[in-house]
């Protein structure tokens, strides 16, 4: 089989193209750190995840030095919390999301930012996050849900580590 | 000898085919019209439907144009080119039929039940679940019911292509398959190997917990066996464009194919990596290691290869094909090329076009800079340049070369015809451009309202431009999309309904012989067999320890035992 030498070129070419992607993907997930959701998150009852060990009643939980929990349940058409009051957390702290949804497949993005996964019933999806800045974020819920899949929709307010000591938060021991 | 008069019987199946195809373009396309100008929020209030019945029309727009438009349109096709190339009668006609007449009730059946959306007081179910339906949103059980016999009637046209390959193969022996013929054969051993995946999802599960035999689904393992079949499938409405980039195109400029065996190895390569990379629109999913996301990732850019060597294949047949034609220099050979020839230019411009969406692809596919853009509308943007171009544009100038040598008849309106894949491409480049920006911004898709309640575009921070630009390209663009499927359909109708038997028909079906032909490359590249062993073992590797994962931990329900639902525990 005969092939052209530009072809052999080109052939070339497009191995070092795709080797570089790769690499710089396996460079941007080990290297950098740029968070993804797995499995880590577990499973629970779709019906009643609080029931289950690995989500908690929705909130924000301080669950160590400089470190956060929020456990998000979403559900038509409303984040709890988020949609109805604002999910409070501080500046440069590690905050870890556990968002979960007890009916339908949702979606959980900050708008602009990769904080971004799906909502899936059965499953937590976990992801750590640093804000280094104080301001507002919204939510977006980027799955179609349902008739008013449109109107779901809520905030994280990031506050400066100052405002936020004021603020209750429970404190719980996260293995 | 034209087609219609050599094989009359096939050229009328595939008019069928194309006939069921056509209309369904057209509703989908009137429904991506209405969209465009809803969610961008022109005449939202002028036009007659509400913020639910949005979901009503995206599921039509989805399911008639991604599902029911390729898929006739591709078995219409692929019945043209084995008859072509084997040059023979097909088999056992009535076989096609079959599947045929099943994919059309499937699709009449999934039609209803998604237009009873708009007057829901009627009794014929709902099924506003868009074309991906994720449980456990649920419709009506005749939509999947509809769906399951649009891919089994499927499976049945392809068995009337290997039964007709085996009939030439008989007679035949120890001849290589003729390109067309290996084309389509590929794809479909590709195609039957992803479509199990949502058979099994909607005949095992979907349907019985529609029924309400069962009480629940697992939505992520539902989901899976959807990506499973939803990744290949964006290849097997490529590779009928492949095809016809591949034969069709180089002839239309005047020159011939520069490399048959490459092009086989190409469909090898799509055959082997087609599937086990659907983890690939899952990345932003909870209960999929990464490690299996990394795989599909993996197998996602090798996939790259075949593309690329199509990319330089076609760029130098027409190259070739300029300078038969006297064209000279670097770049001036392009000017040389048929572009007022609606047939070449519509192909030529799709494939033009799928460069672009295949960067925006590999933007898509990288499993960390997906978190930026998943399911924002980045995602129409870089499809309606796919599916929506690469394919539909490229039917559309296969269109204007067959659709006269399965009639018979003069192609009509010449002149809206030369200009209608340009009016596309126009209105593709506003509405891709403003949906890739506008995804980057944060923009979601699927949604009849995009912008915050209280805030409306302020928490959107566009890199370039600003969101009521966008806005404003995408209903333009949208309408301007519409307009040239009008124009499309115009042709076609004209055509359809002209006289017969008006002169000699300007086109012809033959296909000159590629500059190095099959003859010296390995036979085991026509060994399907092999191939398909291979891709096997890929999917299996991809695919064991994920789905058995998910099924261990409760086949319906996640979290509780393996068959824990079923014993009622
Ligand atoms: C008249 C031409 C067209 C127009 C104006 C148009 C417009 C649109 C718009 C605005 C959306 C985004 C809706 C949303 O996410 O809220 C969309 C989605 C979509 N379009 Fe088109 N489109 C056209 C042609 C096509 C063609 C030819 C195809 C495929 C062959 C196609 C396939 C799709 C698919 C699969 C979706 C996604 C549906 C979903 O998210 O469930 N479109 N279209
Ligand atoms: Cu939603
Ligand atoms: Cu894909």
């Amino acid at each position: 089989m005969r092939i052209h030498r530009f072809e052999k070129l080109w052939l070339a070419a497009a191995f070092v193209l795709i080797a570089a992607f790769i690499a710089t993907i396996v460079y941007g997930s080990l290297g950098a750190g740029v968070a993804m959701v797995g499995d880590e998150g577990g499973t629970v009852d779709p019906d009643d995840p609080t029931a289950s060990d690995n989500f908690r009643e929705p909130g924000v939980y301080q669950t160590g030095d400089g470190e956060y929990a929020v456990y998000v349940e979403a559900r038509q058409f409303a984040f709890a919390p988020g949609t109805n009051e604002p999910i409070r957390v501080p500046a440069d702290a590690e905050v870890t999301f556990y968002v979960t949804s007890s009916d339908v497949t949702h979606g959980f993005e900050l708008v602009g930012t990769n904080v971004n996964t799906m909502v899936i019933p059965g499953q937590v999806a976990e992801l750590t996050v640093e804000f280094d800045e104080a301001r507002t974020h919204h939510i977006v819920c980027h799955e179609y849900c349902g008739a008013a899949h449109h109107a779901m929709e809520g905030t994280v307010e990031v506050v400066s580590q100052d405002q936020f000591q004021s603020q209750d938060v429970p404190e719980v021991n996260e293995e | 000898m034209t087609f219609v008069d050599k094989f009359p019987e096939e050229a009328k199946l595939v008019r069928w085919h194309f006939g069921v195809g056509f209309v369904a373009l057209a509703l989908g396309g009137l429904f991506g019209l209405v969209q465009s100008l809803y969610r961008t929020g022109y005449f939202r209030d002028a036009l007659p439907i509400d913020a639910a019945q949005y979901y009503t029309v995206l599921t039509g727009h989805g399911v008639l144009l991604a599902l029911v438009f390729t898929t006739f349109l591709i078995c219409g096709f692929f019945v043209w080119a084995i008859t072509r190339s084997l040059d023979r009668p097909l088999a056992h006609q009535r076989v096609a039929w079959a599947g045929f007449f099943a994919m059309l009730v499937g699709t009449t059946l999934a039609a209803i039940t998604i237009l009873n959306g708009f007057a829901p007081e009627l009794p014929f179910g709902s099924a506003d679940v868009l074309y991906t339906f994720y449980a456990p949103l649920q419709a009506h059980p005749a939509f999947y019911v509809g769906a399951a016999l649009l891919v089994v009637g499927s499976w049945v046209v392809g068995a009337e292509y290997f039964l007709t390959y085996r009939e030439w193969r008989a007679d035949n022996p120890g001849e290589r398959i003729p390109l067309q013929t290996f084309m389509v054969l590929a794809t479909f051993v590709m195609w039957y190997l992803s479509s199990f995946g949502v058979a099994v999802e909607v005949v095992v599960f979907l349907i019985p917990w529609s029924l309400g035999w069962i009480s629940q689904v697992d939505p992520l393992l539902t989901r899976t066996l959807f990506w499973y079949f939803g990744h290949p499938v964006v290849y097997f409405w490529l590779l009928p464009a492949y095809l016809a980039w591949y034969t069709i195109l180089p002839k239309l400029a005047g020159g011939k194919l520069f490399s048959d065996p490459l092009a086989r190895v190409v469909f090898v390569l799509f055959v082997l990596l087609s599937t086990p990379v659907g983890f690939h629109h899952q990345y932003t999913d909870p209960g999929i290691a990464e490690g299996f996301k990394f795989i599909a990732m993996t197998n996602t850019f090798m996939l790259l290869l075949p593309s690329l060597l199509t990319a330089f294949t076609v760029v130098a047949s027409l190259e070739h094909g300029a300078r038969q034609r006297g064209a000279t220099g670097y770049f001036g050979w392009l000017r040389a090329l048929p572009w007022g020839k609606p047939s070449f230019s519509a192909m030529a411009l799709a494939g033009l076009v799928f460069a672009a969406g295949g960067f925006s692809g590999m933007i898509n596919a990288g499993m960390n800079i997906n978190y930026l853009i998943h399911n924002t509308i980045w995602v129409p943007g870089h499809f309606h340049l796919t599916v929506g171009t690469a394919f539909a544009l490229t039917m559309m100038g296969v269109s204007y070369w067959l659709v006269p040598q399965i009639t018979g008849k003069q192609l009509q309106h010449k002149t809206i015809a030369a200009a209608q894949p340009f009016v596309w491409v126009i209105g593709m480049t506003l509405m891709s451009n403003a949906m890739h920006r506008g995804g980057l911004a944060g923009l979601p898709r699927r949604t009849a309202k995009p912008l915050f309640r209280g805030e409306g575009a302020a928490p959107f921070d566009p890199v370039v431009g600003s969101i009521a630009e966008m806005q404003l390209q995408i209903a333009v663009g949208g309408t301007l999309l519409f307009v040239a499927l009008a124009m499309f359909l115009v042709v076609m109708t004209g055509t359809w309904l002209s006289r017969s038997g008006v002169g000699q028909l300007s086109v012809n079906g033959t296909i000159p012989a590629p500059l190095s032909g099959p003859a010296d490359s390995p036979r085991i590249l026509d060994n399907l067999k092999v191939w398909a062993g291979i891709a096997v073992v890929l999917v299996i590797i991809a695919y064991g320890l994920p789905l058995y994962s998910m099924v261990a931990d409760g086949i319906l329900s996640p979290g509780a035992g393996l068959l824990a639902p079923l014993l009622g525990l």
